[in-house]
């Protein structure tokens, strides 16, 4: 499977990104540049964490017209395999491949701490070989993470089984405790109506390698590689 | 062809001292020249023999420290961080500095831009930074003001750090009522580079272009070096303008590019720009390269129309760079920078003159041999004097037999307090509840390299990707010790890092340390500087940890208010094999024996509980032996190395009490222990902060192979109970369950903050 990670400007978590399906995976890897219109034939566009443009604006507001994202845009029209993590997803939003917005933690402080995510369904290319019964421990790192979105958009996320992950406790219960940004019914991934986007504010990558001792991310890559062989 | 300085605006004496300087600094200025200087080569001398620059109070005594070993591939002071070599063509770069005299105004871009500084401290070196520590102090926690600095600098760290993309991994933070006016924020960053690969910064080549890259050039910062050097007054606030402002997305950019850069034959040398701005970098590398610099000030890029040429020498605004370019190199590099958006301007050639030359619109403004400048040049040197602080007199009146000892069965008096109630108190002290209110606000796992996220040890534990070994880093300093006896005090500091690191499972490798001291120009205070010096030099020998370099912060002290306490920083780096996994603090299983290494002492001076629940300021130093601490670790090292812990923490603040209810906490576990030495005080075998102790678990059934190794090494160990499944008992008395405390100590800091 070839993998395209995508670099703007300020992307921060890019390597890690590569390191984890390069290393981890054994992926092939090219990194896209923002300036670039060439995705190079990539089965799966990442896009990665980070402040990308200084995020100072709004998360992802600018990169979202940057030259790659049109190519991104078109590629996801076309069914195209597109993947954001944190200032991915944040991205994703902005340029309207995903519906709803990550607006401010509620805590109004940046948060970066272990947490738990629960799969809601395994009817998606990150989610296909998940125990939907366990919780998985993934790191968070945002300032701007609450998910929100309209209730008709709510109401048609869940028609539509496009809530991925939602925050929960180490037992796998949603509580409001266990929800650290405020998101909306804690939702802490989706994807979009056809089932080839998919963003999440949880870091996967930082969940593969056991010199870290916290492999619960692998299992999303594993999925992603699964469907993707599958389907080629 | 002399060419002829501007003669416009020759300088006077009293703008000499408007700009810090003293008389007979001006005299000196004008015999060099051979004239009176004009302004603008006033300016630039003041921020050079500025204290911040030149280290003209404290080069005598930095000399003395330890710079030689093995692993050293740099010289202390030699380059802008220390460098030693980790095996496997690759180098450590590591250094810590200080951000005080900023953060105490300002302190959100104060804190901010103490982190952006030392990072370009480590890339300007062609290492990629990979991990970040700080080490904080500040007034009285109920202080409203105190809750302002600290929410500002945290932010400030967090926001620069996080969005630049270096984790956070590790770091320090007390409160004490000293820091109210002066609080202290010291960054260290630590990269890794190939060896061979890595940067100097030098001017060599004549007729090589001087390029400047990064941030253009505004007025801020205008001597924040001069600024650095002065007592804080109630003037200070004036001194706004002084501080700089952050811009981590610039920096980020810069470091990306300078690495693209340093994969091209091209680069000569480069430095960042820190304080005193373009006038420091151009200066420090032609001086050490023995070459001279022709500067063009109007071609530098600048963020404001009709900057004065001293603006523009003097400003500190931040992510800048400053490259020396072999010949042919240009279009290359301009390539890079255009690719990473950034601006940049070549401003200057490399020449044989030995003098920075700087000009304006073709006006020769500034001429100056550059070795006059710097240190190890012409700057000053000056051996202080010194005298021993009227305030030892009362700590040596300490008597440790009129505080009451606390009781854990029942009270022989009624002055005694229960020691589970001090117990309680002290779980929620604010110098040593947890941090997490702190270390959640900044990004700790970019990189995907922190091992000690989810495998927690006293020392932070970093993978090095592409190398089977990671590093153990550390920054330590517990000031109060080294108030009540500078030279104790100051070993002290360097054993507990060197002993975080061995309790990690590594090997201490090097030191950098951060000398935060009050004004140099007090007696008493340079005699703290003095023998914190002397007995940190005495420890790194010991240790074999040479001092790579580091900063000095003097003047950290206001007009009405004393010094701080002389707060010497050390920061450690060590390696860890990384074919197993690192040693870790907690306990791991119910019914694993829990063992004391190290002596127990009927000690409690300077310890925490002796100053929050007895009120008692003035008391000596804590119990410490340097031959002990050492052989204490090699125990704990040789421990480590034939598998026998399961867990290894060292006692600090908060005596054994605290380091038993860390290594608990994380699981969810107890401990059931029994003091078992009658002669020993309760307070100074729970509370007490003896020094040399690190408290251990072990698989039951391994314990008397762990006695085997360790007899014989000279250092006492003692079984002293048991790990529970939550339950807290010391000689049978409840001391509640694990829960009681979990909650209290985490949310803490959350609560004081509030």
């Amino acid at each position: 499977m070839k993998v395209g990670v995508v670099i703007f400007p300020g992307s921060n978590c890019d390597q890690d990104a590569v390191y984890a399906f390069q290393h981890e995976f054994s992926c092939e890897v090219v990194t896209l540049w923002h300036k670039d219109h060439d995705l190079q034939g990539v089965d799966l566009v990442f896009l990665p964490g980070g402040f990308s443009y200084g995020d100072y604006l709004r998360s992802g507001a600018i990169a979202r017209f940057s030259p790659i994202m049109q190519n991104v845009i078109e590629f996801a029209g076309k069914g195209g395999l597109v993947f954001g993590v944190c200032n991915g997803f944040q991205v994703l939003c902005e340029s309207g491949l995903l519906p709803g917005a990550l607006l401010r933690n509620t805590s109004v402080k940046f948060n970066c701490q272990n947490v738990f995510i629960k799969p809601q369904t395994n009817n998606s290319l990150i989610t296909n070989q998940l125990d939907l019964n366990k919780a998985l421990k993934i790191p968070i790192a945002h300032g701007e993470g609450r998910f929100y979105c309209d209730e008709q958009t709510l109401a048609s996320l869940k028609t539509n089984d496009q809530i991925l992950f939602t925050y929960c406790n180490e037992q796998g219960i949603v509580t409001p405790e266990s929800n650290p940004n405020g998101s909306l019914e804690n939702i802490a991934g989706i994807c979009n109506h056809t089932r080839n986007v998919f963003g999440m504010m949880p870091h996967p990558e930082r969940a593969v390698d056991a010199d870290l001792y916290n492999t619960d991310g692998r299992g999303l890559f594993e999925s992603v590689l699964q469907l993707a062989s599958a389907s080629r | 062809m002399t060419e002829q300085v501007s003669q416009k605006n020759l300088a006077t004496v009293e703008q000499a001292q408007q700009l810090g300087l003293r008389i007979e600094e001006f005299e000196k200025i004008k015999e060099i020249l051979g004239r009176t200087p004009n302004f603008t080569e006033l300016s630039v001398y003041s921020v050079m023999w500025s204290e911040h620059c030149s280290y003209k109070n404290s080069i005598v005594w930095l000399k003395t420290l330890p710079k030689e070993g093995d692993k050293m591939l740099a010289k202390a002071g030699e380059e802008n961080a220390g460098l030693i070599d980790i095996g496997d063509g690759l180098a450590c770069a590591f250094k810590i500095e200080s951000h005080n005299h900023p953060s105490a105004l300002e302190p959100y871009q104060g804190a901010a831009t103490g982190v952006g500084g030392i990072n370009r401290d480590i890339f300007s070196m062609g290492a990629r930074p990979i991990a970040q520590l700080n080490s904080l102090r500040f007034g009285n926690i109920n202080h409203e003001r105190t809750k302002w600095l600290v929410k500002g600098v945290v932010k400030g760290i967090g926001d620069y750090g996080n969005a630049f993309g270096i984790p956070t991994v590790g770091g320090e933070v007390y409160f004490d009522d000293c820091y109210q006016i002066n609080p202290l924020v010291n960054a260290m960053s630590v990269g890794i580079a190939k060896v061979g690969k890595t940067v100097s910064a030098i001017a060599e080549g004549v007729g090589n272009p001087v390029y400047i890259y990064g941030s253009s050039t505004g007025k801020d910062g205008i001597h924040g070096a001069a600024f650095a050097s002065k007592d804080i007054t109630e003037d200070s606030a004036k001194d706004l303008p002084s501080v700089q402002v952050g811009d981590p997305f610039w920096e980020k950019l810069i470091l990306e590019a300078t690495m693209e850069l340093l994969e091209t034959d091209g680069v000569v040398g480069m430095q960042d720009m820190g304080a005193a701005g373009i006038t420091c970098s151009t200066s420090e590398m032609s001086a050490k390269s023995g070459t001279g610099m022709k500067v063009w000030l109007d071609k530098v890029p600048m963020r404001q129309a009709d900057m004065k040429d001293w603006e523009i020498l003097l400003s500190e605004s931040q992510e800048r760079m400053l490259v020396v370019v072999r010949k042919g190199f240009e279009k290359q590099f301009e390539q890079i920078f255009e690719k990473w958006d950034l601006t940049y301007a070549q401003i200057g050639e490399v020449t044989d003159t030995a003098r920075v030359q700087y000009y304006m619109h073709g006006e020769l403004v500034a001429d100056i041999p550059g070795e006059s400048l710097v240190l190890g040049g012409g700057a000053p040197v000056y051996h202080r004097e010194y005298e021993e602080p009227t305030y030892l007199k009362e700590i040596a009146k300490f008597d440790i037999q009129t505080i009451s000892d606390v009781f854990i069965e029942k009270a022989i008096n009624q002055n005694q307090k229960s020691a589970v109630e001090v117990a309680k108190a002290l779980a929620t002290h604010p110098n040593i509840c947890s941090r997490n209110w702190i270390y959640n606000q900044y990004d700790s796992m970019v990189g995907t390299i922190n091992q000690s996220t989810n495998a927690p040890s006293d020392a932070a534990v970093v993978k090095v990707k592409g190398a089977r070994k990671s590093i153990a880093m550390t920054v330590d300093c517990n000031s109060r010790y080294i108030y009540a006896d500078p030279f104790k005090g100051a070993m002290i500091a360097v054993s507990e890092a060197a002993r975080n690191i061995v309790c990690s499972g590594g090997d201490p490798a090097a030191v950098t340390n951060c000398l935060n001291f009050g004004n140099p120009y007090n007696k008493e205070v340079y005699w703290q500087f003095v023998h914190a010096i002397k007995g940190m030099g005495e420890a790194c020998k010991r240790f074999d940890t040479p001092v790579t370099g580091g900063n000095v912060s003097f003047y950290n002290q206001s007009s009405d208010n004393d010094a701080v306490f002389p707060t010497p920083t050390i920061g450690m780096v060590g390696l860890v094999d990384a074919s197993k996994p690192h040693m870790t603090l907690d306990f791991k299983n119910v019914g694993d024996t829990i063992y004391l290494l190290g002596q127990s002492q009927n000690d409690i001076a300077s310890s925490q509980y002796l100053v929050s629940q007895h009120g008692v300021q003035y008391s000596p130093a804590p119990y410490f032996n340097l031959e002990e601490e050492y052989a204490l670790q090699q125990a704990v090292k040789k421990a480590i190395a034939n598998n026998s812990l399961l867990s290894a923490h060292d006692c600090s603040e908060g005596g054994l009490f605290i380091a038993l209810l860390e290594s608990a906490m994380y699981r969810g576990l107890g401990f059931d222990i029994v003091k078992s030495d009658e002669s020993l005080r309760n307070d100074a075998f729970l509370f007490g902060e003896a020094q040399s102790r690190v408290v251990v678990s072990v698989n039951t059934a391994h314990a008397a192979n762990l006695e085997q190794i360790i007899a014989g090494l000279g250092v006492s160990f003692q079984k002293i109970g048991t790990v529970t499944s939550g339950d807290l008992r010391i000689n049978g008395v409840s001391f509640g369950t694990i829960q009681d405390y979990k909650t209290p100590y985490q949310t803490a800091l959350t609560n004081y903050l509030a």
